[in-house]
């Protein structure tokens, strides 16, 4: 039987040491280095003992897949290919995870809708696949530019759905999503988010754990299920499964099933708060008016609340870095003052702020938007503009800008 | 904090999960009853003194100690036949010890055999079969404990306890977590060392009805 720890202060092939993440993440000396999103996403990888990545090309994943090809190259991954489609990528995880591998896969906007099937069963399977989404448009007429409404329709499979700000979000959740991910009691996969483009392509300086430490490797024998067992639920799914019988235990069974793996995203919870230092951050709480957000949307609220403060007007800000686990009861302690919840986001719907509305009391509170889409920017004033005109004050359009 | 406990059935049509009620698990060194954390001593006397109160106490070990895959399965099952013959020569008469394995986890059709075995996608049948008012699950994958314990307090009034050897079972009435072939043994201690000072429900029982 593998023993994970057992494993600590010895080398890989590569010569890097096995080292206890938490004192990999917190203790071990950072090196500032200025990185696309992309690259910090190799980075990333080359220190996360992953066995198995699967890739196939959608803008604006395709460079970040790209770029761990070239570390299978060079050695840090297990096993490297290219799938026929995001659907058979995702599969093909699935089947990876099964067999007890640490996998790795990044996927984008349509992509992430051609493979949606997966994700329930993942869940189900309880594989703790870790997925990047680098957010894209997934409508027609097509686009690749910047959008988030994918992540709405990943909020319900089951997965856990974190939503980096930056790079450096990114890094340090990559290689601490897997340590929550494949906590026995957990067992799911992980869907990290980031705004792509925004995050992916631009540069930003990251500090990097050691290059020469890397994460203890995945033990299969704590997961929950048993590996690869092709007689018994999960992986037994075509052939005479419980499923496909109708009758009152055949329901309940599945009833039970869908529950734990919710109760699974709970417990996830604990996890979550220790690993990211918890489920949101917050400043300047007492203030009556509040910025929530997640993603990129973060940024610009930050920049919103420097323009307000130029003008004497104080506003308060909490970033949501966990959707799945959702952090209800602390968005209900960090809105309590508040007057005026604005919610900016980049997608179309206001998922985020429906989200909150249905947290929080005295809903109407929130402000949801302003929200652009489609690939636009949100520039601040926006914001600054949207917080002006709810408290009653003057403020220029911004829709007159260059005529 | 939650006001939600888990208690012996029969809950509802189709209980929560415990998790989603708010029940966290323990923390290592601890232990839960109800859902209330507690620690780990305390709950070596709580669990020997509901297999000791039981009509019909019963284990159901699963296939990670059924099977000798490595020589700790191997101990534990040793370790768990020991608690076992501890509790039936603990017990009085009219009470009736069983052990009855969790082989795997194969949907079991046309139709389980109840006295042979228990299956995590019905074990309701299991324990409605044999009145066991009081059981404890070990060596059971995670997942399908979990399964198990949520269909049991759903459906029945049977006492339920989880030795896990991870995180432990919040569905369960009472959970140790890590087990190990030596809180094994200290329950079958705890078993002994509580002989005769707790009374059976042999009249009171609903038998997991």
């Amino acid at each position: 039987m593998a023993d994970t720890h057992s494993v600590i202060g010895t080398k890989n092939k590569k010569g890097q040491t096995f080292t206890d993440t938490w004192k990999m993440m917190n203790d071990a000396p950072r090196t500032p280095s200025f990185f696309t999103g992309s690259e910090v996403i190799k980075e990333a990888l080359r220190r996360a003992s992953c066995d198995v990545m699967i890739a196939y090309p959608i803008t604006p994943q395709s460079e970040a897949a790209a770029l761990i090809g070239e570390l299978f190259a060079e050695g840090y991954i297990g096993d490297y290919f290219r799938g026929e489609s995001e659907f058979a990528v995702m599969s093909q995880c699935a089947g990876a995870a099964f067999g007890g591998a640490r996998v790795f896969t990044t996927t984008a906007g349509p992509g992430t809708m051609r493979a949606m099937e997966n994700f329930p069963m993942w869940s189900g399977a309880r594989l703790p696949i870790q997925m990047i989404v680098t957010c894209r448009g997934i409508n027609s007429p097509l686009s690749i530019q910047p959008d988030t409404l994918e992540i709405a329709y990943l909020l319900n499979t089951g997965m856990l759905v974190w939503h980096a700000e930056t790079a450096q979000d990114f890094f340090d959740w990559i290689l601490k999503g897997y340590m929550v991910s494949e906590e026995p009691d957990v067992h799911l996969p992980l869907a990290l988010c980031c705004d792509g483009f925004f995050v992916t392509h631009t540069k930003d300086v990251v500090n990097l754990t050691p290059a020469d430490m890397c994460l203890p490797p995945y033990d299969p024998y704590r997961s929950p299920v048993p590996c690869m067992d092709m007689e018994c639920p999960p992986v037994r799914m075509m052939r005479d499964p419980f499923v496909m019988k109708s009758n009152y235990i055949s329901y309940a069974t599945h009833a039970s099933w869908q529950q734990e793996v919710w109760a699974a995203v709970e417990r996830s919870r604990k996890h979550t708060i220790k690993w990211i230092n918890g489920l949101i951050e917050t400043e300047n709480t007492d203030a009556e008016v509040l910025i929530v957000a997640s993603g990129t949307a973060v940024s610009q609220g930050r920049e919103a609340i420097r323009l307000l403060e130029d003008e004497g007007i104080r506003c308060g800000l909490v970033k949501i870095k966990s959707l799945r686990p959702w952090p209800g009861e602390e968005i209900r302690e960090a809105t309590k003052n508040a007057k005026h919840i604005i919610v900016p986001e980049f997608n179309v719907t206001g998922w985020l702020a429906k989200e909150i509305k249905a947290t929080i009391p005295n809903s109407e509170r929130v402000n949801a938007g302003p929200r652009v889409c489609g690939g636009m920017t949100m520039p601040p004033e926006i914001i600054v503009s949207e917080i002006k005109t709810l408290l009653g004050m003057r403020t220029m359009s911004m829709a007159g800008r260059g005529s | 904090m939650t006001q939600y406990r888990v208690l012996p059935g029969p809950e509802h049509f189709l209980p929560p999960s415990a998790a989603s009620m708010g029940i966290c698990l323990p923390d290592p060194g601890e232990a839960h009853i109800n859902g209330v954390i507690v620690p780990e001593e305390k709950a070596y006397e709580e669990a020997a003194k509901q297999f000791l109160m039981a009509k019909v106490p019963t284990l159901f070990p699963g296939p990670l100690v059924l099977w000798a895959w490595n020589e700790k399965a191997a101990k534990k099952a040793t370790a768990i036949r020991h608690l076992y013959n501890t509790i039936k020569e603990c017990v009085q008469p009219g009470q009736t010890p069983m052990l009855i394995p969790m082989p795997d986890y194969r949907p079991k059709y046309p139709k389980i055999n109840p006295e042979v075995e228990i299956n995590p996608n019905h074990p309701n049948l299991t324990i409605w079969h044999n009145k066991i008012d009081c059981c404890m699950f070990i060596g059971v994958h995670c997942h399908q404990a979990n399964l198990s314990l949520k269909i049991i307090r759903g459906g029945t009034s049977c006492y339920t306890i989880a030795m896990c050897a991870q995180a432990g079972h919040e569905d369960a009435m009472l959970s140790f977590r890590d087990a190990s072939v030596e809180k094994i043994m200290k329950l079958a201690d705890a078993v002994k060392r509580l002989k005769g000072t707790v009374k059976p429900r042999l009249t009171s029982a609903k038998n997991g009805a």
